[in-house]
């Protein structure tokens, strides 16, 4: 058996820290974050529905853009090989990385190669994945981040609590507090302006002196070799154009296959993302300065990260979240997100798209209860521009979490660590369950015998405890409906 | 065995799965497509001014000198940087115009702290969401439109499409892009802090977009 | 002058109730729930579809749609216990549910849950047959109310997969219109989740528990002193916590409220 060797029954590995629900308190007691969420929350939802208002062409627009996407996913491999031949001969140099360490080392790698001390960053959710910052700064490279939000956590010493607008935990009066302390020379200022200036200040100096950039990519075109990048502060143009060396890193399931390819999905992200029809820049990246160009890095490289991602492919169910775009809309519309904010879920993706993507690239047992973590309301398949269908993925990874499905050429659980939420007593619960739910007389003994003495079960029972704690015990009645509808005449059978 | 071949290699091993057919997509049409593009361009902050292709100068040195704008960095090479230059030497009464005649890297200082204001042309506009396409080249830098604090494209009017799919389309973009392609929408903004917008983080903090009517018009 | 958008010709894909010719017989799924805690709701549905002229059949062999099981990845045993319900409703008449998420279940998963099953085409046939109450009250049956209570305001509470599963929208509130002296309200976050989501209220029962609150909130703001729904797991979940905070907030189901308003017994 390959379930997790001396680990309890249900139980977690301590080192993965306290699982989602025993989190969710310390972010559920703090107001002002319960404030600064709902209040960001609230505005991304209203831009975004803003964005969509005829039903018909938001129907028409997402089927185009999933389609693409899952089109580009059944032909991965052969894309990926396309796009490699077309950036290789755009003068673009392809790097393959299995794992978050590997694409480490080669960023390492070629920043050493061209003599690099600093490293200025667009922004990427991927060098958040790979931890690459730190990893840089252990090797005496400074890397510092641009986007605006992901400047201001890194000051703060923390994480993205949101994929795309990173801090937005953070209030203008924390961020005043945060830049008066660590840019020297300037006072607290409840003016967004003057942050934002004092903030383009410091970083115009860093992009002029920095010896790479390093930036994410939105879509990988692999019938031209194009790399596109969108962004709004002009940070990711920066980082990819004035320094002499671009270091770009990306998912493998970044790639579509076409320019044509990428417009619905332009028209999508977007407006899903902050409710803008477009971005204030798309940046399309198809190779280094050319003889005669007058600006430009001189060397363009691109790191495909896969970290997982090969074995998402693996199943054709679970494959669904590779056509994942990064707007966010899942997570802005969360009831859960909304309330415990990103830091909660203790990981690079939070969210409904990191409650499926964590499980799947570190494993069910890093990801603990986080499948749980949502009452499954759809929110988030309901406003996701290529249609991942989060609940049910949910629902598929709480299954591996208790009976996973073995590969069988490997003979490997389809998902890492799958079975280690499993748990003998909840087994033998279903278990009785299905007995009874499957044998009407059976059922109509446990129904009745519940309609005469379920109201005794104490308050302070297992689960119930739980329930109670915040609302009153059902009450079971003396009939049921079974019995009512009998009294009340109703047919059993269809009259011949 | 590299990283390539392994990723690759359970890439293909992976059971076999149909790609969906694309469904149809009608992308918008505009009738008047300018109309369209003001609206959306002045929405995401852009300031327009109409022009002719003979008074384009004068009235850029109008709005250049009510600004109080101090150095105009521009292009030459290109049309709309040799118009300028040319303007400049009749006597019109154009901020100094500064070259971005050689590499960055010799003009760094230049573009990151001093030059006020950049000119571009563009390859067209987007009237769906008022962007503009711009396709730099070694005569017309990239960071032409993105360091100086103000940001002026002249954009043809005749050049404008409905989307960017039929920008792609009629452009045939598949068959070559450029070293850079990009498009504009707007100046540089921010929304990081409390979701209130501010301008000019990174990129410009104003866009100017001299819009060159039809002939005729 | 504002360019105008030249909308695509494709409609929507809603997934709208066919019109259904009028049947004159129907199946009633009382779902677990109701059948042990709220059984007077369910009598209620039954007894509004009669009064609409149609012949009520509740078979004696049903129990659960199976959603409490899959829910928890217990994949096998909801497909058992659904496969309990395929065999407890032969034929082709419509199965009428007076809840939003167990019809959600038996519309939207059976067919999924059946994969590779050879019932799948009998979970697919099933789950055509598949009608949430209001719905079926309004688009296939088109029932006229006549309100005799007592002037009142009510709020709505829509379970999310009323919604976002069986796509119910205005139906149940076009109900409520229907009723002279009732008016009807709407809350502030109607359309977010009570925060029931059946074991989660217990494995999440912190951050169920703030969004019950957030939802009573929203309720109370209304000034109504009723709220209705079609979900007996979001009534007991939102009336649960009113009785807890001892709010006086009535929670019932419209089930129940029409027949009272309109048949009074």
């Amino acid at each position: 058996m390959h379930a997790k060797g001396g680990v309890a029954d249900g139980g977690h590995h301590p080192e993965h820290g306290p699982r989602f629900a025993e989190r969710a308190p310390d972010a559920l007691n703090n107001p002002q974050l319960r404030r600064n969420f709902r209040r960001a929350m609230d505005g991304l939802m209203a831009k975004r529905a803003a964005q969509f208002p005829d039903p018909a062409y938001w129907a028409e627009l997402r089927e185009r853009g999933a389609a693409v996407k899952a089109r580009a996913l059944s032909k991965l491999p052969e894309l990926l090989e396309r796009l490699e031949s077309n950036l290789t001969a755009n003068g673009v140099q392809v790097h393959w990385a299995e794992t978050t360490d590997e694409a480490n080392a080669i960023v390492l790698d070629i920043l050493q190669r061209a003599g690099a001390r600093t490293v200025i960053k667009g922004k990427s959710m991927v060098s958040e994945e790979m931890h690459l910052n730190a990893h840089l700064e252990r090797h005496g490279i400074e890397a510092v981040e641009s986007d605006l939000g992901e400047y201001i956590i890194q000051l703060a010493g923390e994480t993205p609590s949101h994929i795309v607008m990173p801090c937005i935990h953070k209030n203008k009066d924390e961020i005043s507090d945060l830049f008066a302390e660590k840019i020297p020379g300037l006072g607290r200022t409840g003016d967004v302006d003057e942050l934002t200036a004092a903030a383009r200040r410091v970083l115009r100096d860093r992009f002029a002196s920095a010896d790479a950039g390093i930036s994410g990519v939105n879509f990988a075109v692999a019938e031209t070799g194009t790399l596109v990048l969108i962004e709004n502060e002009g940070n990711g143009r920066l980082s990819t154009t004035l320094p002499p060396l671009h270091i770009a890193v990306t998912g493998i399931e970044k790639v579509v296959e076409t320019l044509d390819d990428v417009v619905p999905l332009l028209a999508l992200l977007p407006r899903s993302a902050t409710g803008q029809p477009i971005t204030t820049y798309v940046n399309m990246i198809s190779g280094p300065r050319k003889p005669g160009e007058k600006d430009g890095p001189t060397a363009v490289h691109l790191v495909l990260l896969d970290a997982g991602r090969s074995r998402v492919y693996q199943d054709v169910e679970l494959a669904d979240t590779l056509r994942c775009i990064r707007c966010a809309a899942c997570m802005n519309h969360c009831p859960v997100y909304t309330r415990v904010g990103g830091h909660t879920y203790n990981a690079i993706y939070p969210g409904p798209i990191g409650k499926i993507l964590t499980p799947q690239l570190q494993g069910l047992d890093a990801a603990g209860d986080q499948p749980h973590a949502s009452t499954l309301c759809n929110a988030c398949a309901e406003v996701c521009p290529v249609k991942i269908p989060i609940p049910d993925l949910l629902v598929r990874l709480r299954r591996e979490a208790v009976r996973p499905t073995e590969e069988t050429a490997t003979h490997l659980p389809v998902v890492k660590d799958g079975g280690a939420e499993r748990s003998r007593m909840e087994s033998l619960v279903w278990a009785g369950w299905r007995l009874v739910y499957t044998r009407p007389l059976l059922y109509r003994m446990v129904t009745r015998a519940l309609a005469w003495g379920g109201n005794w079960v104490p308050a302070s029972a297992p689960l119930m405890r739980d329930w109670t704690r915040a609302r009153a015990k059902p009450r079971f009645k003396p009939r049921t409906l079974h019995d009512l509808a009998r009294e009340r005449g109703y047919l059993n059978e269809v009259p011949k | 065995m590299s990283a390539r071949e392994a990723i690759l290699g359970r890439l293909k091993a992976a059971p076999a799965r149909p790609g969906p057919p694309l469904p149809s997509w009608t992308p918008p049409t505009y009738p008047d497509k300018t109309a369209r593009f003001r609206q959306m361009a002045e929405a995401s902050h852009a300031e327009i001014h109409d022009v002719t292709a003979a008074d384009w100068p004068a009235r850029l040195a109008t709005i250049l000198g009510n600004r109080g704008v101090r150095s105009l960095m521009v292009a030459p090479g290109t049309a709309r940087g040799d118009a300028l230059m040319r303007a400049a030497a009749d006597g019109v009464p154009l901020p100094p115009l500064v070259a971005y005649d050689r590499a960055v890297e010799e003009l760094k200082d230049a573009l990151v702290h001093q030059v006020d204001a950049g000119l571009t042309g563009t390859l067209g506009g987007i009237a769906e969401t008022g962007t503009l396409i711009l396709w730099p080249t070694a005569q017309e830098p990239r960071l032409l439109s993105l360091l100086p604090p103000l940001h002026i494209a002249v954009l043809e009017e005749d050049t404008l499409h409905d989307t960017l799919a039929a920008a792609v389309r009629d452009g045939g973009w598949a068959a070559g892009m450029p070293t850079n392609a990009l498009l504009i929408s707007g100046p540089s903004k921010t929304s990081d802090i409390e979701q209130t917008l501010a301008y000019g983080v990174h990129g410009p903090k104003e866009l100017i977009i001299l819009l060159v009517k039809k002939e005729g018009e | 002058m504002t360019a105008a958008t030249s909308s695509p010709a494709t409609p929507a894909p809603k997934s709208a109730p066919k019109p259904d010719p009028k049947p004159d017989r129907v199946y009633f799924f009382g779902t677990c729930l109701v059948d042990m805690l709220y059984p007077e709701a369910g009598l209620a549905g039954m007894d509004l579809l009669r009064h609409a002229g149609v012949t009520v059949i509740f078979p004696e062999g049903q129990s659960c749609c199976g959603q409490p099981a899959r829910n928890s990845g217990y994949l096998e045993e909801a497909k058992a216990v659904a496969r309990a319900q395929l065999d407890a409703f032969p034929g082709d008449l419509p199965i009428v549910v007076p809840s939003g998420s167990c019809a959600g279940m038996m519309k939207t998963h059976y067919p999924h849950l059946f994969e590779g099953d050879p019932d799948q085409p009998r979970a697919i046939a099933f789950a055509a047959r598949i009608h949430e109450l209001t719905a079926f009250l309004v688009n296939v049956l088109g029932v006229t109310l006549q309100d005799k209570g007592e002037p009142m305001t009510v709020t709505w509470h829509p379970s999310c997969h009323s919604l976002r599963e069986m796509g119910v929208t205005d139906e149940p509130k076009a109900l409520l219109r229907q009723l002279a002296n009732v008016t009807l309200v709407e809350n502030s976050r109607e359309r977010e989740c009570c925060g029931f989501g059946g074991t989660f209220a217990v494995r999440q029962a912190a951050v169920s528990t703030a969004m019950v609150a957030d939802k009573l909130a929203s309720v109370r703001d209304t000034g109504a002193g009723t709220l209705l729904s079609g979900d007996c797991g979001c009534l007991m979940n939102i009336g649960g916590h009113a009785e807890k905070v001892g709010d006086g907030t009535r929670c019932r189901h419209i089930a129940e409220f029409l027949m009272e308003r309109c048949h009074a017994r």
